[in-house]
């Protein structure tokens, strides 16, 4: 595997951004040309999955409707991450070019923003940044986008229960498929994009997608908004390349005494000491939708994995049954052992239940409770148990 | 549509595109196991107990929400499948009070198929979850009672409630392992807008959802020597109570049922039907009548389109949601109700028995039935004018506990007086059936001739549709009705309250000009009933229609005015239909209640 050195990057934030010029060359260009682009530069999903935007954006302009929507997902909710919090808040006017930019490639005339509920503060700012965007483009395009709030429920990040919450029904996600490129909101063809990739979507009309190439491994392109917490002097937001290697990661943000780093938050992976060397981050190797959590050896592992069950049994939307009961019985089930109610070998029967979650839960909440459950009780078991 | 070929288990399956997984399975004979899928519904996808393995697919996916696309290959029983699978049942099991033996879904629950299917351990694969949850048992209406403690959560009674009935009174509450299946403000049945159709109970697969029994109090009333034991039996029971004994839908078993009833104990067994017919003579008068006061006196009083007044589900969904119709309905008792008022008065007094005595027991095919028969409205009679409403399952359930033998069972005929009835009655039962009756009578009375259908059947108020929207030219009246000549009678019949809701706004906005109304709240009318055999899809609900018009085109007698009885009770008791005893005995008014 090829890993990159860390690199500090400077491409969201940076400032010396004229958004009105570059949607007016962007603009200038033919849908085709800003696809291809987007193709060309290799930029995936940022929320986590890593599907290409360029792909999402074209497969929705292909698909025929009359009304077509795009929907920035700010519903940002995984354990330890808040870096589109932050991106909101200083380069609100990225996030609003980077939708008038796909408004334009797909065909919408309506743009929604939902806000996750613990982002309300956000709003009075966001909505000034917004009235003066919607003058500054209006000579460019029919596009006006709108703020919808959430109300606090993590499975309302997924795509199509962020579409049942706005249209006013239960936060439940949907049978796949359809996708939303051709049934999302309002059943209408929908492009979904987390804040920071549409941002990055932006920063390649601005910069050319060979800028954004030249950075990260062939499998995951460009560079990546970090939430860096936990047991860490530097606490953060940090922009990097992608493609690093988690102990290069760890020797720049650790306490020097790091145990393990959760990648990814709640429902990513927990990568032990020993193999910090050997993980990339990236899609090749883990991916994150920027989480890094670094624990150091005051941390009892099991309390960290009982904390992150808690919170799925807590956030499933309760629909399907893997992952309704299957929570409930995972953290049942470290706490039974933990007592000795259970035996060790209960544990066994548990990776197998995380399994059975990952192959039939209805979404990825559920799909990915076993990412967490089967890496901290795998590298950690001991811990578990005594 | 085109066709496209998959593969399932290595075999070859050619399928029309757009059809699920499951559909294809199915077409094929391969048993995939469901849970929240019903045919009545709308997919849901979120039991995950029908999985399959797609190849080249990351994840098991569900087979009823999983369109089939061209080359697919399929695994319905593989490792990952049965693994998983079994896994999910366990987890079902965890969060389920398996109290088997006290349940009354006891051998007809679809999650013990499958505990008996899959389990072979002997044990429990996981923590028991139930012990930690505080379960709520909700038993205060008179029809439906819901057990949390048994519920697995595949919201078939949610979508039920909103796709078939458009009323929403249950719905799904919290989220993760506090998600339940609940009502507005966990308010209990009786307190919400729940019309008490039991359509939920009908789709639930497990005993979460149950109606009330009277099964015990019945053999009680039975086994008293000092209580006359009358029972009356609905149209739709006599088409689906042999489901629920081992017969075929569709079979008509009309005799048998008699037959059973007297070996129970049962001290005359008698017919609703009787009563549908006195329904007609009824409401058929009180329709011409209004039409006389809107025609020819131009009361502007008179309210119009006239709606039918059989259904309890209907009129509880009136009174929520179009309380500002409640005038239009008929003023007419439902039959259930009008023969109980008649048990303990006119029939008292014939067989001369004191009415303190009598009492008096129906089977429908209704849950509704049970909270319609403890309306305060319905005590006419100067007692309970219906005792106990037992639905067509509990009917079964005290014919296999009576130790019956009813595939051999004698045909036998109804006791006397109220026992006899014509075709028009029977199709009470089925979607149209009033409509067809009353307009059998009404059109003679005011034309002196038989409808104009062939053989009597009008046809185009039958069936499956939703929404059936029928002229019919009234020509060639006798001189007491002659106002009524040339006038286009307009009428439309629906069935399942979603329907209904459809016809109500189109009456609210105008755009649905009717005379006449005919609405049952079940999907398919009460052959379809929440009281009905379980399970219940299309396929059974067009079975019991069929043979519910095999049963009408077999009587002698196909119109209610024919009814011997029905014109002696006019000749002896109630004088003419609308007379002052018959608005004491077999009318009554509705009130408004809260839409939420």
């Amino acid at each position: 595997m090829t890993y990159k050195k860390l690199k500090r990057i400077d491409l969201i934030f940076h400032e010396d951004c004229e958004c009105h010029k570059v949607l007016e060359k962007t603009f200038s260009k033919s849908n085709d040309e800003i696809i291809n682009d987007l193709l060309e530069s290799g930029l995936k999903g940022r929320g986590g999955a890593g599907f290409p935007t360029g792909l999402k954006w074209k497969f929705t302009a292909e698909q025929p409707s009359d009304e077509r929507f795009v929907i920035c997902n700010a519903d940002e909710g995984e354990p330890g991450t808040f870096k589109d919090r932050e991106i909101l808040f200083k380069v609100p006017d990225k996030v609003f070019s980077g939708m008038a930019v796909c408004a334009k490639v797909i065909g919408a005339k309506k743009g929604y923003i939902y806000l996750r509920g613990e982002y309300r503060f956000l709003l009075p700012e966001l909505r000034k940044a917004l009235d003066k965007f919607h003058n500054d483009i209006k000579d460019l395009i029919d596009f006006e986008i709108l703020i919808q709030m959430g109300s606090g429920a993590y499975i309302c990040g997924e795509e199509s229960a962020l579409f049942e919450s706005m249209e006013g029904k239960r936060g439940e996600p949907r049978n796949k498929p359809p996708y939303p490129t051709v049934a999302g909101f309002r059943n209408k063809p929908t492009v979904i994009n987390n804040v920071e990739t549409l941002v990055y979507a932006f920063m390649i009309c601005m910069h050319g997608p060979m800028k954004f190439k030249e950075l990260g491994t062939s499998d995951s392109r460009g560079s990546k908004v970090f939430s860096v917490s936990g047991d860490t002097p530097i606490p953060g937001i940090y922009e990097l390349e992608l493609g690093m290697a988690l102990d290069q990661f760890v020797e720049e943000f650790g306490d020097g005494d790091t145990k393990a780093v959760q990648v990814g938050g709640a429902a990513g992976f927990c990568v032990p000491r020993k193999k910090l060397k050997e993980t990339i981050i990236g899609f090749e190797g883990v991916p994150t939708g920027g989480s890094m959590k670094v624990f150091n050896s005051s941390r009892s592992m099991y309390n960290v994995l009982h904390n992150y069950l808690e919170f799925f049994e807590e956030e499933s939307c309760g629909q399907c049954t893997p992952c309704r009961v299957g929570c409930q019985q995972l953290i049942k089930g470290i706490e039974a052992v933990k007592k000795g109610e259970k035996k060790a070998v209960y544990l066994e029967q548990l990776l197998k239940l995380s399994e059975t979650m990952k192959l039939a839960s209805k979404c990825g909440l559920g799909q990915s409770v076993a990412n967490s459950f089967s890496s901290i009780v795998g590298n950690f078991r001991e811990e578990m148990i005594y | 549509m085109a066709n496209i070929n998959i593969k399932i288990d290595g075999v070859e399956v050619e399928i029309e595109e757009g059809k699920t997984i499951l559909d294809a399975a199915r077409a094929i004979n391969v048993h995939i196991p469901t849970l929240c899928y019903h045919e009545d519904l709308c997919v849901a996808g979120n039991c995950r107990v029908c999985m399959v393995e797609v190849k080249g697919a990351r994840a098991l996916v569900a087979s009823c929400a999983m369109p089939a696309s061209d080359g697919m290959e399929i695994q319905t029983n593989s490792l990952k499948v049965r693994s998983a699978r079994k896994n999910v049942i366990e987890l079902l099991l965890s969060e389920h009070n398996a109290d088997c033996t006290n349940c009354y879904k006891n051998k007809k629950c679809e999650l013990q198929d499958l505990a008996s299917e899959y389990k072979t351990s002997g044990e429990a694969v996981y923590l028991d979850l139930v012990p930690l949850k505080n379960y709520t048992i909700d038993d205060f209406s008179p029809s439906i009672i819901k057990d949390d403690s048994k519920c697995i959560r595949c919201q078939r009674c949610v979508r039920t409630c909103e796709e078939l009935q458009h009323v929403s009174a249950l719905g799904v509450a919290y989220k993760g392992d506090k998600m339940k299946i609940s009502t507005f403000f966990e308010n209990p049945m009786y307190d919400v807008v729940c019309t008490n159709c039991g359509q939920c109970i009908n789709r639930c697969p497990t005993g979460s959802l149950i109606e009330r029994n009277y099964v015990d109090e019945v053999w009680d009333a039975i086994y008293d020597e000092n209580k006359h034991v009358v029972v009356q039996t609905a149209p739709a029971t006599r088409v689906a109570l042999g489901e629920d004994l081992g017969m075929e839908p569709g079979k008509v078993v009309t005799g048998k049922m008699v037959s059973a009833l007297k070996r129970l104990g049962f001290d005359s067994v008698l017919d609703t039907d009787f009563s549908a017919d006195l329904t007609i003579m009824e409401e058929g008068t009180e329709l011409l009548t209004r039409l006389k006061k809107a025609l020819v006196d131009k009361d502007p009083t008179v309210k119009l389109p006239m709606a039918t007044s059989c259904s309890p589900g209907w009129i509880k969904f009136i009174e929520h949601t179009f309380p500002e119709y409640l005038d239009n309905l008929s003023t007419c008792k439902s039959p259930q109700q009008m023969f109980g008022a008649l048990a303990k008065t006119y029939y008292a007094q014939k067989k001369k028995i004191n009415p303190a005595n009598i009492v008096s027991v129906s089977i429908m095919p209704c849950v509704a039935k049970k909270f319609e028969a403890d309306r305060p409205e319905m005590r006419d009679s100067g007692y309970k004018d219906v005792d106990y409403v037992l639905t067509t399952r509990e009917l079964a359930r005290m014919i296999k506990q009576g130790g019956l033998d009813f595939g051999a069972l004698p045909e036998e005929r109804y006791d006397s007086i109220m026992g006899e009835s014509t075709g028009a009655a029977v199709i009470f039962g089925a979607t149209g059936g009033v409509m067809e009756a009353a307009l059998r009578t009404a059109y003679e009375i005011v034309t002196g001739r038989e409808v104009p259908f062939e053989n009597l059947n009008i046809t185009p108020v039958r069936g499956m549709d939703g929404v059936k929207e029928v002229s019919v030219k009234i020509e060639g009246t006798v001189p007491e009705w002659s106002f009524l000549e040339g006038v286009e009678l307009k009428t439309v019949t629906a069935h399942g309250l979603t329907n209904a809701k459809y016809v109500m706004e189109r009456v609210k906005s105008g755009e649905g000009a009717y005379h006449f109304i005919e609405v049952m709240g079940c999907p398919g009318g009460c052959i379809g009933g929440g009281g009905q055999p379980i399970p219940t899809n299309m396929e059974i609900r067009k079975k019991r229609t069929e043979a519910i018009y095999m049963e009408d085109s077999g009587k002698p007698l196909r119109k209610s005015h024919e009814n011997p009885e029905v014109i002696a009770i006019y000749k002896e008791f109630l004088g003419e239909p609308l007379s002052h005893k018959s608005h004491e005995l077999l009318h009554t008014h509705y009130k408004a209640r809260q839409r939420y």
